[in-house]
């Protein structure tokens, strides 16, 4: 059931991935070109998405549990440190070049340059773990 | 229509995923996270929803008509980029939608950091770089 329910709100993430024209690069690069021709349409579906995930937080609050586990599965880690600042510029710098994060570049994973984005964010993935354990 | 509606209805859709995901299984909707799970330990409910992805743009582009966007092609600047996407997630422990929709969701400053990281340097990568052809 559990794994049924994972598919199910997989399927929903990608309909609104295509649906918000996240999975559009052109798109996101003219949201992210603020000092260019900006387009702010990416813009509500951080909103909207935002709307109903500080809702699904709120109602999680009340709740003791979830549905199927016995206890929700929530990130403890607090810490802003130089990994949390250095990790995520070097994402933005990759999400500008293209127009692609994960979910949406995970959404075209079956055409050839889908794969070969995600091909190249597992190799940048698997370095960066082994990295962290140093620095 | 304007050019508002689908951004926003698409968002409340995302929204609509992690809410199932939290409330039904007590998971984040962390794509990054998830996909990480995915590629190191194959659990099943990863492993599902990662396939639940493709299959949900799918439907949008050949059921609901939504207009389906091509990829530039340009294989350097698409491996470089995915690299430094996959090893910034990694390093920074989260992407647009673990930190960006759930964990400013959950009012999280270390997610609102990040996203407040990630945008800006998006904006800068846009700046210098220019955009896709």
């Amino acid at each position: 059931m559990i794994s049924f329910v994972a598919l199910v709100s997989g399927i929903i993430f990608g309909l609104g991935l295509a649906v918000s024209g996240m999975t559009d690069t052109a798109k996101v690069q003219g949201f992210l070109d603020l000092f260019g021709n900006w387009v702010p349409d990416l813009m509500f579906v951080m909103g909207g998405a935002l709307i109903v995930s500080v809702i699904a937080y709120q109602i999680s609050k009340k709740q003791i549990k979830p549905i199927l586990r016995n206890a929700f599965d929530l990130p403890q880690n607090k810490a802003i440190d130089q990994k949390l600042i250095t990790g995520s510029v070097i994402f933005g710098m990759g999400w500008g070049l293209y127009g692609l994060c994960p979910g949406p570049a995970l959404t075209h994973v079956l055409s050839q340059d889908g794969l070969f984005f995600v091909v190249a964010m597992l190799v940048g993935m698997l370095v960066s773990f082994q990295i962290k354990k140093f620095i | 229509m304007n050019a508002f509606f689908l951004p926003l209805l698409g968002g409340m859709i995302i929204g609509v995923s992690t809410l199932i995901l939290l409330l039904v299984n007590g998971k984040v909707a962390g794509i990054s996270t998830i996909f990480w799970n995915f590629c190191t330990s194959k659990s099943m409910e990863s492993t599902l929803f990662i396939i639940g992805l493709p299959l949900g743009a799918l439907i949008a582009y050949s059921i609901l008509g939504v207009s389906q966007p091509t990829l530039p092609g340009n294989t350097s600047l698409i491996l470089l980029s995915g690299f430094l996407v996959g090893f910034g997630v990694n390093r920074g422990s989260g992407c647009t939608s673990g930190h960006g929709v759930c964990g400013i969701g959950r009012f999280s400053i270390r997610s609102i950091v990040a996203t407040l990281c990630f945008m800006a340097s998006g904006i800068v990568t846009v700046a210098l770089f220019g955009v896709n052809p």
